[in-house]
């Protein structure tokens, strides 16, 4: 399942702090798109007003020809977003099954049913000989993925990836990019990663948008991008005059 | 005219009894700013300094403005005690563990004093207890005058103890962030002690100059934490200036409530009140936002 | 068409682990018990099944929503005072009262909990709110000669010889049975929803309301579902306690205190679970019980209380989950990384 995201200048500001001015961008269906920045460029703040967390001042933001902005939360999973948070929010005192089987129930209403859905994400994605564990009992990489699949269960055609690979080893690294590869040309979802860790976003991303101060400052290929002066001088600091 | 006479005079009463309140709300209101504790034991410990009190003047023969300082400082170290012993463990727990525990500590409060006291009221008959301040035809119970005055001396201390002495001031710094304050290397868990501590010397000053004008019994407690609750709510929890305001505020609002109505109907008043500041602003009067 | 008997059988009895034959085992034992142990336990027992019911309707909103309530006393008044107005009145009898009864309740509860969750009030504010409401109601029936005001409100206490069900007129060993049937279809009812969607999307907003939102749950409408559920079953207590003591007095029906007994059950049995409740009601009641027999002789008021305090401290600090799940760990009944 999949769909297009369209942000059409999409500004919001907190109490006179502009987070995110005049952002616009597309991600065509079936695609995988990063967005990076600096810390505080306003990636995290864009992906919750997406995701619902957040209404936009001004700007539309539209999933295929559904408008998004405006709806809550659990109405923009309905309408097919997946997310999954940059501090990791797992349902602690719930073992790793239950957890994607709460995922599962968006879909179905019978627990056997979501169970059984549940079980085979955890399958894809390594988890399975742990699902009888608690949340609170794994490693970090491990909730993580967790939080993938939780976010997976529910069918989305748009996943928005928040930060998964900090934290995690070069090997993990390159198994969840291999992972979001084999998903996105299985299903076909649209992927949209926040990404600070530049082996997952080269490997992975067609495109890349960079923001900065709330800004879209740069957009286009990998390659591009990563020979991009006003994105050198962003990250790296301008050079001296 | 009498009755415009009878409602001035009522209503000056209110702010007299208002006024305790307030140091009683003071309390409450430092313990939550600075630590996020909800001393749910507030009306307790109230009762308690109260008895103590009553035990002072009935056993010792000692008046309870003299009994106020020691009995404050009784309250302090059992304040500060409960914070290094127990409290400390549950900063950083769900919510409702720390209510419980709080709850735990009010029902073994309360009924200590049940078990110690009996059940009557009791209280404290002064030489002065009758007399009042004229004021042109205004008549003033003395009692009250002095528990508002004793009351307005307290806060105004506590006032210049935030805002003028090292520890005050670090007291603020750890309760702005935590994590700055042990990085700058403050002993938090010992200021977050000497807080509860004086949360509850406050209280406890508030007991004792409120047993000049109320008898007390043991369940009187549970309606001086409601009360407490209200005035810090309506006022802002965590705000010094919100639990003076309330505490006025509902002083007056009790003693008119009761005069133009039915004095058993006062606190129906004050919880109005209280359910209105929580939908409509939530943050009291003069807290900070959620 | 879904046949929906299958299923009910499956998510009440399926994959029942040992705890839950133990489970039926009590209960069989308490069905049968009531020839067998003296007259003076059965008021005792009616206590605790009442305990256990209550604690249990107290549960759902905080164990499952994560909703914490102080003024649940609010709603045993408010369906006890409703049923019996309505016998009084009305001469008919607490099975169609309790159909008011459980109205008034859910109306009252729906309104805290829309006040509550649509306005974001959560933790000690929301508490507080609960406590204002209970409080308010009982100086509002302290207030109103309809219901009795201060001086009480008194059904006639007739026949109790003889067993009428139908106006639960009767003997204890009759409330017994009533008591003991409301506990387990409670316990029935939890396990019914715990093991469906409802329960699963509880668990999810007990543990991070904002990341359920984002798997796709309405925490409000999913709120709202466990506070209607919880205000409604503790009516029903209410009822069958107005019609069990006989009289109802604002003071103490609607009383902080009565709030707080509700509540130490499931405190100490373990919040969120579903032996919970019952076992720590259970303990209370028969500790309490000993206990005045102590304070009795020592003239000691207010120790029982003392020692329900300690309990409770005691639990909070060691034990936060309850004794159930301590016990039922130690027992072997639940696999670990598990905790129901």
């Amino acid at each position: 399942m999949s769909a297009a995201l369209h942000i059409d200048d999409v500004s919001k500001s907190f109490r006179g702090l502009r987070a995110v001015q005049n952002v616009s961008f597309d991600v065509p269906q079936g695609a995988i798109h990063a967005v990076i920045g600096p810390n505080g460029a306003g990636k995290t703040t864009l992906f919750n007003l997406i995701a619902g967390a957040f209404k936009p001042d001004k700007g539309a933001i539209k999933l295929g020809e559904r408008r998004l902005d405006g709806l809550r939360p659990d109405q923009v999973c309905a309408a097919g977003v997946g997310r999954t948070f940059q501090i990791v929010k797992p349902f602690k005192t719930l073992t790793v099954e239950q957890n994607v089987t709460i995922g599962a129930l968006h879909r179905t209403r019978d627990v056997a049913e979501a169970r059984d859905q549940a079980r085979s994400i955890l399958e894809q994605l390594g988890l399975f000989e742990m699902r009888t564990m608690l949340a609170s009992n794994l490693t970090l990489p491990d909730r993580k993925r967790l939080e993938v699949a939780r976010a997976l269960a529910t069918e989305p055609s748009l996943l928005l990836l928040d930060e998964v690979m900090a934290g995690l080893r070069p090997t993990e690294t390159d198994h969840m990019v291999a992972f979001l590869r084999q998903l996105n040309a299985r299903t076909g979802v649209t992927i949209l990663l926040i990404e600070h860790v530049m082996r997952a976003v080269m490997a992975l991303s067609q495109h890349i948008v960079v923001l900065h101060h709330g800004e879209k400052i740069a957009e286009g290929g990998p390659t591009e991008i990563v020979r991009n002066k006003a994105v050198l001088d962003v990250y790296l600091g301008e050079a001296t005059p | 005219m009498d009755f415009a006479f009878d409602l001035l005079q009522t209503m000056i009463k209110g702010l007299l009894t208002g006024m305790v309140y307030s140091l009683m709300a003071l309390g409450l209101t430092v313990i939550f700013g600075v630590m996020r504790v909800v001393n749910f034991a507030h009306g307790e410990m109230m009762v308690v300094a109260m008895y103590l009190t009553v035990f002072a003047f009935g056993v010792l023969g000692i008046d309870p403005v003299v009994a106020l300082i020691p009995v404050a400082g009784i309250l302090f170290l059992f304040g500060y005690g409960l914070q290094r012993i127990v409290i400390n463990r549950f900063i950083n727990v769900p919510e409702h563990m720390q209510f419980i525990l709080m709850l735990a500590i009010a029902i073994i409060l309360v009924n200590a004093c049940l078990m110690l006291a009996g059940p009557d009221a009791q209280g404290v008959q002064l030489d002065y207890s009758l007399d009042s301040f004229e004021i042109g035809s205004l008549l003033l119970d003395k009692v009250r005058v002095y528990a508002a005055a004793g009351s307005l001396l307290i806060a105004f201390t506590l006032f210049l103890f935030f805002s003028r002495t090292r520890t005050g001031k670090a007291i603020r710094a750890a309760a702005d962030n935590y994590t700055g304050a042990l990085v700058v290397g403050l002993d938090v868990k010992r200021l977050y002690a000497i807080t509860f501590g004086i949360g509850a010397a406050c209280v406890g000053a508030a007991g004792v100059l409120t047993v000049m004008i109320v008898q007390v019994q043991p369940f009187l407690s549970v309606e001086y934490t409601l009360l407490a609750f209200t005035i810090v709510i309506i006022g802002g929890l965590g705000s010094l200036r919100g639990a003076i305001a309330g505490g006025l505020l509902i002083g007056l609002s009790e003693a008119v409530a009761g005069f133009l109505l039915d004095p058993s109907l006062k606190s129906v008043f004050s919880f109005g009140l209280l359910i209105l500041v929580l939908l409509v602003r939530p943050q009291g009067l003069f807290g900070r936002a959620p | 068409m879904r046949d929906i008997a299958p299923s009910i059988r499956q998510r009440l009895f399926g994959e029942i682990p040992r705890r839950g034959w133990i489970g039926l085992a009590v209960l069989g034992i308490g069905l049968l018990l009531t020839p067998w142990i003296e007259p003076d336990f059965v008021p005792l027992m009616v206590l605790i099944f009442y305990f256990a019911y209550v604690g249990q309707a107290w549960n759902i909103m905080m164990g499952f929503a994560g909703q914490l309530s102080l003024g649940h006393s609010l709603y045993v008044g408010l369906g006890a005072y409703a049923a019996a107005i309505f016998y009084i009145k009305t001469g008919i009898g607490p099975w169609a009262g309790l159909f008011l009864a459980i109205a008034l309740a859910t109306a009252v509860g729906g309104l805290i909990g829309y006040l509550g969750f649509r306005f974001a009030i959560t933790g000690v504010y929301f508490a507080l709110l609960t406590i204002a409401f209970a409080e308010f109601c009982r100086i509002l029936f302290d207030h109103l000669q309809f219901f009795g005001g201060s001086g009480g409100l008194y059904l006639k206490v007739e026949n109790r010889q003889e067993n009428d069900l139908f106006n639960l007129r009767g003997s204890p060993t009759m409330f017994y049975y009533v008591m003991l049937s409301l506990v387990a279809l409670a316990l029935a009812l939890c396990r019914w929803l715990l093991s469906g969607r409802l329960g699963h999307y509880w668990l999810a907003i007990r543990e991070d309301p904002e990341a359920a939102q984002a798997i796709g749950i309405n925490v409000f409408r999913y709120k709202m579902y466990a506070v209607l559920l919880s205000s409604g079953m503790t009516a029903l207590g209410g009822v069958f306690i107005a019609f069990y003591y006989n009289n109802l007095y604002p003071e103490q029906t609607f009383s902080m205190g009565r709030s707080i007994e509700l509540l130490l059950g499931p405190i100490i049995g373990g919040i969120g679970t579903l032996f919970g409740p019952i076992l720590g009601s259970a303990l209370l009641v028969l500790v309490g019980e000993g206990m005045t027999d102590v304070t009795e002789a020592w003239q000691l008021p207010g120790l029982k209380q003392i020692l329900y305090g300690m309990a409770v401290l005691l639990i909070v600090l060691f034990l936060p989950g309850g004794v159930w799940p301590w016990i039922a760990r130690h027992l072997g009944l639940v696999k670990t990384g598990d905790g129901k």
